[in-house]
């Protein structure tokens, strides 16, 4: 199987092979062949009597020593990887939360409120009674509103979903509890000896979905923005040509907005700056990788050196001074790499240590400390780089981020307009066939952005117009198709004319993991601008997670699906061995939520199903087809 | 957007705003800031200024102010590559271009100087703008048409201007290409320019043109009554527009930077551009209904191009007679010294009759003059006239008589040369001697009546015949049939109560400018404009069912006195877009019903009195409350509840649920004559019945004063029952 598509990468891994330490590749490779009963989902190691598996092809009825059966041991390993990836994405809402209300009370050196108008809206929403409050005060109601939805319902955010779907939330008992009650509550049940009916438990993963999606995600997005400022359009540039080879590099990499910002904000130090320049820098780059340097792209351009699978072979370069890290998706396998190079990777987060590497614990009452400190051990690192061992490769691509729903507005309407009409108008005509969001991870297992950039091109070309998050972003930022001026060549005829006539790249990148919360967000404004319909679920679109890895990705999943979207989930998430759990997944939910999982592994066929659900979607609508249906990118003549 | 159109237009406003600003500088440093500044009569500051931002620019000073605003939306131009978006950027930068547009066409005003000279008019007056907005806003005028630069050749203009004119379209023209103007070739081809043509030139400065769109921002304000404050209302402002005012932009010639700035400000209120040159198209909607840029339209159909694109609905009628035909002509008095013959008023009985027949008693397509015709007799003198129209249709029904009868006025109102005024027995009608000369015979009155009843009520009205009498004989021998008729028809509706029904009718025709307002038709109050009663209600709502006259089912009654019932309350919440949530049928204190502006009379409190007065439209002089009858529509129209004053159609004052909650007619100090003389016996007798003798005499006309003091003095006087009654506040 090929590595990667990325050239850059391709570059990196060919210099390094043979001399070079093991990369994640490698020991994918090493793994073969894994264990098919956990590939599968039916190997149950919950309790002490266990590890217990069913042979998938032997006779029916086989049990675990418990009795559990099939469908009970993939229902609840299934459960119990939402409630991780919910945990995930939820916990790092409670972060920001808890950063807001610190800086709200002037307890985190350095963080202020950047976005009053944001906040004002937000706690409209939340119900907080702003009654003249300046920022700080409310920022304080705002944040304990926000922490308020962690221990108990309601989840306020979930309101922003249409009256239908809210209805049938409630009609199927899907409404959360809480976000960390559902959590703990999905711990429990997958307890032994706890629930056994596997549609319960599944049902319960999409309550936790939910719970994440429209309460600890959300939070997240609508925080951060809050705290360091609503994203607008914005240039910069992807892949690991990024790196310099005349300044010093730091990398930020994880997840989390807050203390990349700081060490952002003290690498445009000039006293830092000049401590760099005395060491033999021209200056200070900070980009980064994965998520956090999605944060820091969206609010501020910098630019992003890569996806997950990039993370090994930014150090490999030669070139990186310092890699500062916070949680999630950071591999194991850095520290091994570091170690080979004059780089020092550091970690900040007390919720992820590694041992044997640096650690500088991130407290916000001191976040502006911390990233001096941060920046000047990296600049001290510089005059150890071994220029013979720099292998940064040139490839480097323009792109413009920066999307949100509040900027789609005016990015549609003007500041006297502002409205969704245009991208309802464009569905409706058929010049947009639908939306797709494409997002999601990297996997070692797939060859590295094929599937994001596969199943991409070919939804351009089919006049859908593509919206992206993380890893997905990243991999197709590389490839250009964030350029506005990528629209003449991938995209189809349909979604070029809209393109041109609003000035937008054919794929919008609305940002980190956690700003899928955005994507659901748009759904709804383009459900209540009106004339598609009632429900997300009536809409012609479709999500998909061609190279998922993390277990977050698979709650995303789930709140897509519970939210009525129609998502195709590759690799699957290890159902597989049980037929009733994955057919409640691929088509049970579609009867309670309109939306239903797909397992297609193969990018093309996944986009020809997502193709085909829009086109059945629109029929439904009583829309016409697709304006330019036949015409492919290729065919479409180039117009004014 | 098109990127080089978006770059057009951005580099554009930047041009024009420095051209504002500098204009600006030089006048403050001639006159200071404190300088006042203003477009002429109005009420509406720099409408297009004041719409969008609710600044109210009175001083040099205030100018300052908005084009710092202005500043704040100018836009970077895009890149050639690597662009971000740049349709909202377009979009504002066209709203910035039309503040110092609006700048600099005031700013020609300053210390009493005028644009106004030669062909062109320069800025239009509130007055004008309620007499000719109201026709774009309800349909009667379909559209406007803002054409800025010039065509190659003056024989182009003319036709351009014809085609537009046929269609009852609007022509505003502003700004030339290559130092002509389209005004200044209709001029040379000797084209009459003014309102009553439907051509209005503003200014041979692009920035002229904002004049139109101050006009459909003024619009907005004046007939959807939509006040200005924030960036919400002025959003509302613009989808007004772009829902309701069916305007396009046509720019000839070559498009410059300065005319692509102007066109993205008319984008943003709705309004498409239409070009005969090969500029870059923006065919997804969104901000427009339909394309927001069409070019290299051929100029001969350039016309009809945008329609289409506008989304106007227009029924060419081609009704063969030998005049003009449209409403542009639908106001137009025949005075004394240009009638070639007249029919009715005080001269001659006449009469107007619709009714229904059988389907083969109706031969389609005949018409039959009996009697001397037009050209027949002397100028000037005055004829009998009947005119029977019969009328056949599969769904004709005997109840829609008296609403095709009532549309009679419109359909020959609309000929050039045909003044008719009042209805059924009591009408007047005019023939100018230009359309007599111009071959206008009594049979293409005949001709007009059966092309419009079948084109505008295709669904009900499958054949019609028209006779016209002009043999006094006749004409008295077929009266009666006639007075019978319409006494049937008043007598179905008097001898109905609002009790004796379960269902009122709603009435939404005005919403296409109240938005807020909607009519509650009850047998016993018709609606305020006095041509729909509930019988009219209830057959519109026949022939179209979900047309603008609704059934509303009482529900349960909350007040009887007051007239309130939940279901109607619900359903004027709803209808009302939840402005008003409560509504009393029979009081003008306490919930009034809210107004379009179509009211017959205001019915105004007079505190002092302690009574209400009572005005019709026609009124022009002095009220006892202060205030002449536009004053008070001001107060009472726009879809607003003000208590103590409401507009009423003039026959519900004879109703025995005339502000019964109130007082009745007890109440009423004052009226004017015209009201007096128009309800004649009807009002004596409705007087006895409720105020007993004498009330009908107690009620103060102009005659006796309008005064509030005089008055109070003379009803204390004669002892008007309202000084005795409960105190109204």
């Amino acid at each position: 199987m090929r590595r990667t598509v990325d050239r850059a990468a391709e570059k990196v891994l060919d210099a390094a092979a043979g001399h070079a330490p093991a990369t994640v590749w490698d020991r994918s490779d090493a793994m073969e062949p894994r264990c098919g009963f956990g590939d599968l989902g039916i190997c149950c190691t919950i309790c002490l009597q266990g590890p217990c598996r069913i042979d998938p092809f032997g006779p029916p009825g086989q049990k675990g020593c418990c009795g559990a059966d099939v469908d009970t041991i993939a229902a609840r390993n299934f459960l119990r990887a939402v409630a991780a990836g919910a945990a995930a994405h939820s916990d790092h809402g409670r972060d920001i939360a808890g950063t807001l209300l610190h800086a709200a009370k002037g307890e985190a050196g350095g963080f202020r409120i950047a976005d009053p108008v944001k906040l004002a809206a937000i706690a409209k929403e939340l119900g907080v009674d702003a009654g003249g409050l300046a920022p700080e005060p409310l920022a304080e109601k705002v944040a304990l509103a926000c922490l308020d939805q962690f221990p108990r319902a309601p989840l306020p955010f979930m309101n922003r979903a249409p009256e239908a779907l809210r209805k049938k939330w409630t009609k199927a008992g899907l409404r959360p509890k809480g976000i960390d009650r559902e959590i703990v509550e999905a711990l429990h049940r997958t307890h032994e000896g706890v629930d056994v009916d596997y549609r319960n438990i599944l049902l319960s993963g999409m309550r936790v979905a939910l719970a994440d999606g429209w309460g600890g995600s959300m939070l997240a997005t609508e925080l951060s923005d809050v705290l360091f400022g609503s994203p607008s359009p914005i240039r910069s540039k992807a892949n690991l040509g990024v790196l310099k080879a005349d300044e010093v590099n730091i990398v930020v990499h994880g997840h989390e907005p807050a203390l990349s910002d700081m060490v952002a904000r003290a690498a445009r130090e000039g006293e830092l700056l000049e401590y760099a320049r005395q060491r033999g820098a021209r200056g200070i780059n900070v980009c980064g990788l994965c998520c956090t340097s999605i944060e820091l792209l969206m609010r501020q351009g910098y630019p992003v050196a890569g996806n997950f699978l990039s993370q090994e072979l930014s150090l490999l370069t030669g070139s990186v001074e310092l890699m500062v890290v916070d949680v999630q998706c950071v591999m194991p396998g850095l520290a091994d790499i570091a170690n080979c190079f004059h780089t020092e990777l550091v970690t900040t987060s007390p919720k992820a240590r590694m041992p044997g590497v640096t650690h500088i614990e991130f407290d916000e009452s001191k976040a502006r400390l911390t990233a001096h400190q941060i920046v000047r051990r990296a600049v001290d690192r510089f005059p150890q780089r071994r220029r013979d061992r720099v292998n940064i490769p040139d490839e480097t691509m323009d792109l413009v981020a920066g999307f949100t729903v509040e900027n789609i507005f005016s990015n549609l309407g003007g500041t006297f307009r502002s409205t969704f009409r245009p991208l309802n108008d464009a569905i409706i005509s058929g010049r947009l066939r639908g939306v797709a969001a494409v997002i999601g991870c990297n996997n070692a297992r797939v060859t590295h952005d094929e599937g994001h950039l596969a199943m991409t091109r070919e939804l351009l070309a089919r006049d859908v117009l593509v919206i992206q998050t993380g890893c997905s972003a990243t991999a197709c930022a590389k490839e250009g198709f964030l350029r506005p001026e990528a629209a003449i060549g991938i995209a189809g005829r349909g979604l070029r004319e809209i393109c041109e006539a609003v000035g937008i790249p054919p794929v919008i990148h609305m940002g980190s993991c956690v700003d899928n919360s955005r994507i659901l967000r748009a759904l709804c404004e383009v459900v209540r601008e009106g004339g598609l319909g009632e429900d997300i679920s009536d809409l012609p679109v479709a999500a998909a997670a061609p190279e998922a890895m993390s277990e977050k990705a698979v709650s995303i999943g789930c709140y897509a699906v519970a939210s009525g979207i129609f998502t195709v989930f590759s690799p699957p998430p290890r159902v597989e061995g049980s037929r009733n759990v994955c057919e409640f997944l691929t088509s049970g939910m579609e009867e309670i939520t309109g939306g239903r999982f797909s397992f297609e592994r193969d990018p093309l066929k996944g986009a020809a199903e997502m193709v085909a659900h829009m086109d059945a979607k629109r029929t439904a609508l009583g829309l016409p087809p697709a304006m330019y249906g036949a015409e492919t990118a290729a065919a479409a003549p180039v117009e004014g | 957007m098109s990127r080089s159109v978006a770059t057009a237009a951005i580099r554009g406003a930047h041009a024009i705003h420095r051209r504002a600003e500098e204009a600006l500088r030089e006048a403050v440093s001639s006159h200071g800031e404190a300088a006042r500044v203003s477009l002429p009569d109005t009420a509406y500051y720099l409408p297009v200024i004041y719409s969008m931002l609710g600044l109210k620019v009175q001083t040099l000073g205030d100018m300052k102010k908005a084009l710092a605003r202005a500043k704040e939306l100018l836009p970077e131009v895009p890149t050639d590559r690597l662009w971000l978006p740049y349709l909202g950027d377009a979009l504002d930068a066209g709203m910035a271009t039309l503040f110092a547009e609006e700048v600099i066409e005031a700013l020609k005003y300053l210390d009493g100087g005028t644009p106004a000279e030669g062909i062109w008019l320069g800025a239009t007056s509130d007055g004008i703008l309620r007499t000719q907005g109201i026709k774009l806003v309800d349909g009667r005028m379909p559209g406007f048409a803002a054409c800025v630069g010039a065509l190659p050749s003056t024989e182009e203009a003319v036709r351009l201007a014809r085609d537009l004119q046929e269609r009852n379209i609007l022509v505003f023209m502003a700004g030339g290409t290559d130092g002509t103007s389209m005004a200044e070739q209709l001029a040379e081809a000797g084209v009459e320019m003014n309102w009553d043509t439907f051509l209005v030139p503003y200014g041979k400065d692009i920035t002229a043109a904002v004049l139109a769109l101050g006009f459909a921002a003024r619009s907005a304000m004046t007939f959807g009554g939509i006040q200005p404050g924030g960036l919400e209302e002025a959003r509302r402002i613009l989808l007004y527009n772009k829902e309701r005012v069916m305007a396009f932009v046509l720019a000839l010639g070559e498009v410059d930077d300065e005319k692509f700035a102007t066109a993205a400000g008319a984008l943003n209120f709705g309004f498409p551009v239409i070009a005969d040159t090969a500029i870059p198209q923006i065919l997804p909607s969104g901000i427009c209904t339909f394309e927001h840029v069409v070019s290299n339209v051929p100029r001969e159909g350039i016309a009809q191009k945008a329609i289409d694109v506008r989304g106007l609905k227009i029924k060419v009628a081609k009704i063969p007679i030998p005049v003009m035909y449209g409403p542009a002509f639908e106001g137009e008095r025949v005075r004394k010294g240009q009638v070639a013959v007249e029919f009715g008023g005080k001269h001659a009985p006449a009469f107007e009759y619709l009714r229904s027949r059988k389907i083969e008693e109706v031969e389609d397509g005949g018409i039959e003059v009996e009697g001397p015709d037009v050209g027949d007799v002397e100028e000037a003198s005055a004829l009998p006239l009947a005119i029977v129209v019969d009328v056949a249709g599969r769904k004709m029904q005997k109840d829609f008589e008296s609403i095709l009868e009532r549309h009679i006025h419109t359909f020959l109102s609309e000929a050039m040369g045909v003044m008719h005024i009042g209805q059924r027995d009591i009408i007047w009608i005019r023939i100018s001697r230009d359309a007599a000369a111009a071959g206008l015979r009594l049979r293409h009155l005949g001709v007009i009546l059966r092309s419009k009843l079948l084109n505008d009520f295709p669904a009900i009205v499958d054949k019609v015949q028209v006779t016209l009498h002009t043999v006094r004989e006749r004409v008295e021998a077929l009266l009666p049939e006639a007075k019978a008729a319409y006494a049937e028809r008043d007598e179905r509706m008097g001898a109905m109560t609002d009790e004796s029904v379960d269902t009122f009718y709603s009435c939404q025709l005005c919403q296409s400018y109240a938005p807020n307002h909607i009519c509650i038709i009850t047998p016993e109050r018709l609606g305020l404009c006095g041509a729909y009663n509930w019988l009219d209600g209830k057959a519109a709502h026949q022939i179209n069912p979900t047309g603008a006259n609704q059934p509303v089912e009482k529900g349960e009654c909350i007040d009887p006195v007051k007239g309130k019932w939940v279901e109607i309350n619900r359903f004027v919440h709803e209808k009302s877009n939840r402005t008003i949530e409560s509504f009393s049928a029979y009081s003008a204190m306490d919930d009034p019903m809210t107004s379009c502006g179509c009211f017959e009379c205001i019915l105004a409190i007079l505190p002092d009195a302690n009574g209400f007065m009572i005005v019709n439209r026609e009124y022009l002089g002095q009220t006892p409350s202060g205030m002449t009858f536009s004053a008070l529509a001001e107060a009472v129209g726009g879809g607003q509840q003000t208590p103590g004053f409401i507009g009423i159609g003039t026959r519900y004052i004879l109703s025995r649920k005339f502000i019964s909650a109130d007082g009745g007619l007890r109440r009423i100090v004052w009226m004017t004559r015209e009201i007096r003389e128009r309800l004649g016996e009807a009002l004596r007798r409705r007087c006895e019945e409720s105020g007993g003798a004498g009330l009908y005499d107690m009620i103060a006309d102009e005659s006796v004063t309008t005064d509030p003091a005089e008055l109070v003095e003379h009803l204390r006087k004669i002892g008007h029952p309202a000084l005795g009654m409960e105190p109204l506040l």
